[in-house]
């Protein structure tokens, strides 16, 4: 087609009209439209991808001639999912360099035979790359919750030192097999360090407690006995003892506690200690 | 074993559903969370919502781990005045031979406590298992707002 060559020729108009689209986009979005940063794209994305279209592949993505764009398409689209832009806005990237192209090229589609093939076999092209720029897209969004949730099941399972020998460790959310192990292997690690003797596994903040977590909760307090430390575990809601007594998981080998008050005060008993209240001189009991 | 039929003489109304699939460890914590939904929706109270929760957890880790994932189908479900809420686990598996025996308490052969499905069957209202070797096991069980 004729045509592909006028297109190689109105390259500048292209590049000048998907910037200002761009420009234009991005206020509507609300968004400052950051030059700098993806004019460098913009330009190398027009040049590959005016370059690389011939006559020959403009009906064939999988052509080897498209990877560089396609390259310069994922890069550019990974890195604005990890920059929070959303999809629409990263859709409207790659749709408006369709139109930028189909604009400069009106008058010379006017006046060709070929300009409704032409249209189509471009517009499917496009919409493969927009394809690439989706899946991109999501890729990069995966890889932000990824990072987020192995954060997360590293700040979410602290080892606190609550007083000499004694630690305490609050389980927030769903304990799964692999949390387990982090969770284990950050306690048994601290009561070495810290050659503590009582530990308190503290589960007000687990949701569910099921056979699998009791399963896990029932290792966790082995395994420290193991270390020659007790274990307690605290923070049984009512509602959760009386799901536990049903589904019939035996408890009785270790001691529970339904608040973290409550445990400290049993771990202060084993250690022989005991709080006093300085204006009685009064020995708190309970 | 309790059937389904056996509550009074009534077959549960179904008033709404949803069904979720469950492929990954993912996607049980989802799970949980439409059932509880479903469940503080009709005005459950907090044991039996935990109950509830607790069961569909033990059988989504069945269906996860024995048969590799499945579908599970959510619905508030009334008879009469009372209302409740209607899982219906289903997957292609292995199945189980012998049910009698899965339903022990401790028979495992995933060296586990052997709790899930007998654990289960206590802590809600109603509850059938049907299951054919080498086509897969549909458990089914339904917690009342009020039992
Ligand atoms: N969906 C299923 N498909 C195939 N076999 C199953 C399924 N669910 C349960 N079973 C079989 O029934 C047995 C008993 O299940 P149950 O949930 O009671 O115990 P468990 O899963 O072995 O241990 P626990 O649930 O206490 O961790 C299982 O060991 C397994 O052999
Ligand atoms: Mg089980």
């Amino acid at each position: 087609m004729e045509i592909v060559q006028v297109l190689k020729k109105r390259k500048q108009n292209v590049l000048k009209l998907w910037l200002d689209k761009q420009a234009h986009d991005a206020a509507l979005n609300g968004n400052p439209f950051d030059e700098g940063e993806i004019n460098d794209y913009v330009e190398k994305l027009v040049d590959t991808f005016v370059d690389s279209i011939e006559n020959s592949n403009i009906d064939d993505i999988k052509s080897a001639d498209f990877d560089a764009v396609i390259e310069l398409l994922r890069e550019v689209s990974f890195k604005r999912a990890r920059q929070g832009f959303s999809p629409r806005e990263t859709g409207l990237f790659i749709f408006s360099l369709k139109e930028s192209i189909l604009e400069v090229l009106s008058d010379d589609l006017k006046k060709s035979k070929e300009a409704i093939p032409f249209i189509i076999t471009l517009s499917r092209l496009m919409d493969s790359l927009a394809t690439v720029t989706f899946e991109t897209f999501i890729e990069g969004r995966e890889d932000v919750i990824n990072r987020q949730t192995d954060e997360i099941s590293e700040i979410s399972t602290p080892v606190i030192k609550v007083w000499d020998g004694i630690l305490a460790l609050p389980i927030i959310g769903t304990l799964d097999s692999s949390r387990t192990q982090t969770v284990l292997e950050n306690l048994l690690q601290e009561i070495v360090e810290t050659g503590s003797s009582v530990a308190i596994l503290d589960i007000s903040g687990v949701p569910t407690v099921d056979s699998l977590v009791a399963q896990h909760l029932l290792k966790a307090v082995s395994a420290t006995r193991l270390m020659g430390a007790e274990c307690i575990i605290s923070g049984i809601r009512p509602e959760i003892a009386q799901t536990i007594v049903y589904l019939g998981i035996d408890l009785s080998q270790i001691v529970t506690k339904s608040t973290l008050a409550s445990a400290l005060q049993h771990a202060f008993r084993i250690l022989n200690l005991a709080v006093r209240n300085n204006d009685t001189t009064k020995t708190i009991k309970k | 074993m309790t059937t389904l039929q056996k509550s009074g003489t009534m077959i549960p109304i179904t008033i709404t559903k949803e069904t979720v699939l469950v492929v990954k460890e993912q996607d049980v914590v989802p799970l949980r969370n439409t059932v509880k939904q479903c469940a503080v929706k009709i005005k459950m109270g907090l044991v039996n919502q935990t109950k509830l929760i607790t069961a569909a957890s033990e059988l989504v880790r069945n269906m996860l781990r024995y048969a590799k994932g499945g579908a599970v189908l959510v619905e508030t479900v009334s008879v009469g005045r009372n209302q409740g809420v209607k899982l219906t686990f289903q997957d292609d598996g292995p199945g189980i031979a012998d049910i009698n025996q899965a339903m022990q308490d401790g028979f495992s052969t995933g060296n586990s406590l052997g709790l899930g499905l007998p654990g289960t069957k206590r802590l809600v209202n109603e509850f059938d298992i049907k299951s054919t070797v080498g086509s897969g096991t549909t458990v089914t069980i339904i917690k009342w707002v009020n039992g």
